[in-house]
Order: structure tokens, then C-alpha cells, then sequence
């Protein structure tokens, strides 16, 4: 089965390039990334099937993953540069004028791994189901996967795409939900309270789990019993309890670093932190 | 001038249903959206004749913009179809990442655009969708005048690789341009040739500006028409080729002055061939309830309309 401790290095090297990505150009959203850094590791080193280091937009005979909260940029391309999908060192370039690595996610440099934009916030889980039903017309049994936020669930459109899938059975997608309760403004409670997301989910047809984002052992086995679901005619959409901030002490706990990049001392202390397991770009 | 016939009057709408149809025919691929107004749109067709390829959306436009962009990665080419308003203003931001900057080959099909969609007033009667459309980058945007026109651009779109903006429309108009004339986007059409004057019209409005040239006629007035199917990518060739014969520009259109047609022939022409032009468009104001014919006339959109902007911009000549 899962070799943990392998997963566990890599979410490492993740978090350092995160922080190290973000402060360079004193710009981004490292809360968020770190907190889903052990989820989107065992998502690309284990539980997906596809070929990282040839990709097709298409996606066709493989598993999709549209990263829908686009804000986690930093850590969505620090995974696929350490996957292979394009060289390590070209993460410096992430917000610089003239890189591949936008401020959010794009399409239009052409970078390896990037099938849709996303940044303004709700749109990924339509575009999920729309390639989930292009797979199931294709006869491709494949998988697609998502992630948002939870601040997110407060766009409408997730709760179109919500009664979507469900109504017409996508049930070829695994979406999750990073539970981590913040957003920018503070705690999701005191903003727009979310409610029992669960019910509201297990209410429009879908098949819940949930996991803690943050143990990693729990993030492999939901992920792979999520899979084992696939094909019984629901949507399955994970609730992924994680902390903002995760691995780095100053950052946890609090909505602030939701986009705000650390100065170079606070670097320092994030990095002490971090094991550098697989070499820094 | 040329004598322009027509059998029959038909809309462009059901041009749209029927070339829909011919281009499953042709390409599997071709898959169809609809929000919950399959009949409106004459989208039955394809639905029963290919029913695994028809989505329906329900009354649910953002979703179906996102889903659409996510049906093409797999190769499938989708046509989302609902009104003209929901299809544009209401998802103008799906539109925009998800398709327009992510570069999906995404098929926007509006239906009802226009003052001319009548009684249900202005809350559908959507007069800004052209402008809204084409300030996106890469974005094509069509506007056919008949039913044969809409049939064949909705087959052509099929067959480019890209996003597009369709645009049609509720009433029966006179269905005059060849059966089976080939569309080529992005190509101006010539329809009538004259000395004095181009008319540039697009959409319901092509038909006015040929009555309007008749009219025109009778009082010794040459006017060339010039069918502006695509208003992006915009013909600057056959523009400006017309207009440094005529000198003197009227454009015609179902849509808001502020950005559509009138706005782009008039950007082109101050940069490269500065000459005197007037819009027929409706100015900055809402529609209302109303027949199509009532509603062009009370917002100025009419034959009679063109025929004073023909001899208005004569006198600036």
C-alpha cells in the first residue's frame, strides 16, 4: 500500500517551496496552500493515474484534477514541478512578469498540468462535471477530482453545479472541500456561516466523507475508499478538515496568512520548520 | 438595384435548431446545453435524434457555461443555448474564465436577443450582448440575418476550433440568402453594390437596410449593403475597400449604440478611414412590452430610420 513517510517528505519539500515561492515575490496565498499541501501530495504521488510528464490537455485515458479555489496556486505548482511535470527551478518565476506560474491559475501559457483557469471563486465543479461526462461518453473510466474551499461554497454556482451532478449521476467525480473554517474576512462562521455541510451535501444527492487533511494516513485510505465508491450513480464530495497555515506555527490557526507573504525573517523561522527533503529550487 | 426575393419567412432560431442538427449529423462530438428552454431555442431535435449528447441544465446558465468549458477537454464541442440575457450578462464572468481566457471551444448559442423577442419586455430584451462579447479576447462573434444564414454559421462554428459568440433571434423575418451558401466567419458579404453610400448592417436589420436602399432608390440614392455577419473578427478588408469608394457610412443594427456594430465600424474608419458615418442603433435606453415591429419603430431601429441616416450622412459627405 502507501509508503506514508514518502508522501509525507514530499508535502514537506511542498510547504518549503510555498513559502519560499510566496515570499520571493512578497505575493500569494500561502494559509491555504499549506493546509492542503498533505491532501494535493497524495492526490499526484499516489492516488492518481496519469503521466506526469506528458501532458495532454485532453486528459484522455487518465484522472483529472481541477483545482477550483485558484488561490492555491503556490501549492498546486510546486506539486506538479515535483511530480515532473515541468522543472523545479521554474517555480522562482511564480508571479513575475512573463512566467507560466500566474498569480492564479492559467491556461493560456501553456503550462503542463493547467486545463482551466480558476482564481474567480465557484466555477471548478461545474467544469468538473462537464469533462466527467465527457469521460463517460468517451467510455473513459477514469476519475475526475477537485478541491475547494470552504468559503467558497458560499458562490451560488457550486450549488448549481451541486444539483447537477447529482441529477444526471456524475458519479466519476470526487470532489473535497478544504473544511479549514477561514476565509479572508475571519472565521467562515462569522461571515457566512456554512451550516451542517454534510446534510446540505448528503441533501442534494451527493455521497459525503470526510477526512482530516492533515494526517496523512487518513487522506490516503479516504481517498483510495473514495475511489471505491466511484460508479455507484452519486457524486462524492469529501470534507477535508485542515488547518490554514499547517506546518508553519505562526501561520496556523488564524485567517491572516490567507494572502499575505512572510518578510525574510519570518521565512527564516518557516523554513526551520520545514524538513528540505528533496532540495530546494 | 439587385431585386432581393424570398419564399418564405422564417426564424433564425429554427436555423439555429436546424443546423444544430446537421452538425450532430456530421460530428459526434458535437454536444448540446440547453437551460430549460429546449422548445424556445428548437433544440427538440437534436435532443431526440441524439439524446446522450443533449445536457440539459435546467434554469441554471453559470453551471452550464462551466460545465460546457469542461465537456471540451476530452474533445467534445459544445453548443450552450438559452436566451440571449442569461447567455451573456448573467454568466459574463464563466464566460470569461472559464472559456474566453482558458480558450475553450465553447459555442454560445443566444436565442431572443433584441428588442425583437417582444412582449416579454425589457428584462430579456438584452441590447448589450455584442458589446459584452466582443471586448473578450478571442472571442468571435456572429449575428446571421436569416434562417438559411443562421443555419450555416451554426454549421461553420462547428467546424472552427474556438469560442464563439452565436447570435439570433425570436421573430419571422424574410428568409433570403441562398439555401446551402457556405459561411465563412469572419468574411463580410457583399449584397448590393452602389456609389453613395454603405449600408453596414447585421442580424434582423440586414432585411431593413434592404428595404431601406429600395426606398432609397426612388430618390436617385446608390446605396451599398453590406451583410456584417461576424462583427469580430471584424472584415476591416471589405470595409474599407467600400468605403473609399462611397465616402459616406450608415450602420444598422438590433442592438445598443454603445458597443456593437456601429462602435466597431466607427473605431475602424477613425483609425484607418476617417468618414462620415451614422449609427441605427438603439441609443442608451431600455426596451419595453411590445410587437417586434412596434418595438424597432418606437426605438428607432426601422427602415425608415436607415433611409434618414442614408440622407443625413449625404449631407456631411
Amino acid at each position: 500500500m502507501s509508503d506514508t513517510q514518502n508522501l509525507k517528505q514530499i508535502a514537506s519539500q511542498v510547504r518549503r517551496d510555498i513559502v519560499r515561492m510566496v515570499h520571493a515575490q512578497n505575493s500569494g496565498h500561502p494559509g491555504g496552500s499549506l493546509g492542503c499541501a498533505d491532501f494535493l501530495t497524495s492526490l499526484y504521488f499516489e492516488i492518481m493515474d496519469y503521466d506526469p510528464k506528458n501532458f495532454d490537455m485532453d486528459a484522455k485515458d487518465q484522472d483529472v484534477f481541477f483545482l477550483s479555489n485558484g488561490h492555491l496556486s503556490a501549492l498546486w505548482y510546486s506539486v506538479l514541478a515535483r511530480s515532473g511535470a515541468f522543472e523545479t527551478k521554474e517555480l522562482s518565476t511564480f508571479r513575475t512578469l512573463n512566467s507560466r506560474l500566474q498569480g492564479h491559475p492559467a491556461t493560456k501559457e501553456n503550462l503542463p498540468g493547467i486545463r482551466v483557469a480558476s482564481g474567480s471563486l465557484g466555477q471548478g465543479l461545474s467544469v468538473a462535471c462537464g469533462t466527467a461526462i465527457t469521460k463517460k461518453l468517451n467510455n473513459d473510466p477514469h476519475i475526475v477530482y477537485t478541491l475547494h474551499g470552504d468559503g467558497e461554497l458560499q458562490e451560488g454556482q457550486i450549488w448549481e453545479a451541486a444539483l447537477f451532478a447529482a441529477h444526471h449521476k456524475i458519479d466519476n467525480l470526487i470532489a473535497t472541500v478544504d473544511f479549514n473554517g477561514q476565509q479572508i474576512d475571519g472565521p467562515v462562521d462569522d461571515i457566512m456561516t456554512l451550516g451542517n455541510l454534510t446534510a446540505k451535501w448528503e441533501s442534494f444527492g451527493w455521497k459525503v466523507l470526510e477526512m482530516d487533511g492533515n494526517n496523512m494516513a487518513d487522506v490516503v485510505k479516504t481517498l483510495n475508499h473514495a475511489k471505491t465508491l466511484t460508479g455507484n450513480d452519486k457524486p462524492i464530495v469529501i470534507l477535508m478538515k485542515t488547518e490554514m497555515g499547517m506546518g508553519v506555527d505562526f501561520m496556523m490557526g488564524s485567517h491572516k496568512w490567507h494572502g499575505v507573504a512572510p518578510n525574510d525573517e519570518q521565512l527564516q523561522t518557516a523554513l526551520n520548520q520545514l524538513e528540505e527533503t528533496l532540495g530546494d529550487y | 438595384m439587385k431585386t432581393f426575393n424570398y419564399k418564405d419567412r422564417k426564424d433564425t432560431r429554427s436555423g439555429f435548431g436546424a443546423g444544430l442538427f446537421e452538425a450532430g449529423k456530421k460530428n459526434k462530438n458535437v454536444v448540446a446545453l440547453c437551460a430549460d428552454l429546449t422548445g424556445s431555442l428548437k433544440m427538440n431535435q437534436f435532443a431526440d435524434e441524439f439524446p446522450e449528447r443533449f445536457i440539459q441544465c435546467g434554469i441554471a446558465e453559470a453551471n452550464m457555461i462551466g460545465t460546457a468549458a469542461g465537456l471540451t477537454i476530452g474533445g467534445k464541442i459544445p453548443f450552450a443555448g438559452t436566451f440571449a440575457n442569461f447567455a451573456t450578462g448573467r454568466v459574463y464572468d464563466q464566460i470569461r474564465q472559464s472559456v474566453a481566457y482558458s480558450n475553450k471551444n465553447v459555442k454560445i448559442c443566444a436565442s431572443h436577443a433584441g428588442l425583437t423577442l417582444g412582449e416579454d419586455g425589457a428584462t430579456h430584451q438584452i441590447l448589450e450582448d455584442i458589446g459584452l462579447m466582443k471586448m473578450l479576447p478571442g472571442m468571435v462573434v456572429i449575428n446571421p440575418c436569416d434562417y438559411n444564414q443562421t443555419k450555416a454559421a451554426t454549421i461553420a462554428i462547428s467546424e472552427y476550433e474556438g469560442p464563439v459568440y452565436l447570435r439570433f433571434g425570436r421573430p419571422k423575418v424574410p428568409n433570403f440568402t441562398p439555401e446551402n451558401q457556405k459561411f465563412e466567419i469572419g468574411k463580410a458579404l457583399l449584397l448590393d453594390e452602389g456609389t453613395d453610400v454603405t449600408i453596414f448592417a447585421t442580424g434582423h436589420l440586414v432585411w431593413k437596410a434592404i428595404e431601406a436602399a429600395e426606398i432609397l432608390e426612388q430618390k436617385n440614392i446608390s446605396c451599398e449593403i453590406i451583410n456584417i455577419h461576424t462583427i469580430k473578427p471584424l472584415d476591416e478588408k471589405t470595409i474599407l475597400q467600400s468605403v473609399s469608394k462611397t465616402k459616406a457610412v450608415v450602420t444598422a443594427e438590433e442592438h445598443m449604440m454603445n458597443g456593437g456594430l456601429g462602435d466597431s465600424i466607427a473605431q475602424l474608419l477613425s483609425r484607418k478611414l476617417p468618414a462620415p458615418i451614422e449609427m441605427v442603433a438603439v441609443n442608451d435606453t431600455f426596451g419595453e412590452s411590445g410587437t417586434p415591429e412596434e418595438l424597432l419603430t418606437k426605438y428607432d431601429v426601422d427602415t425608415e430610420n436607415i433611409v434618414s441616416a442614408v440622407e443625413a450622412v449625404l449631407k456631411r459627405k
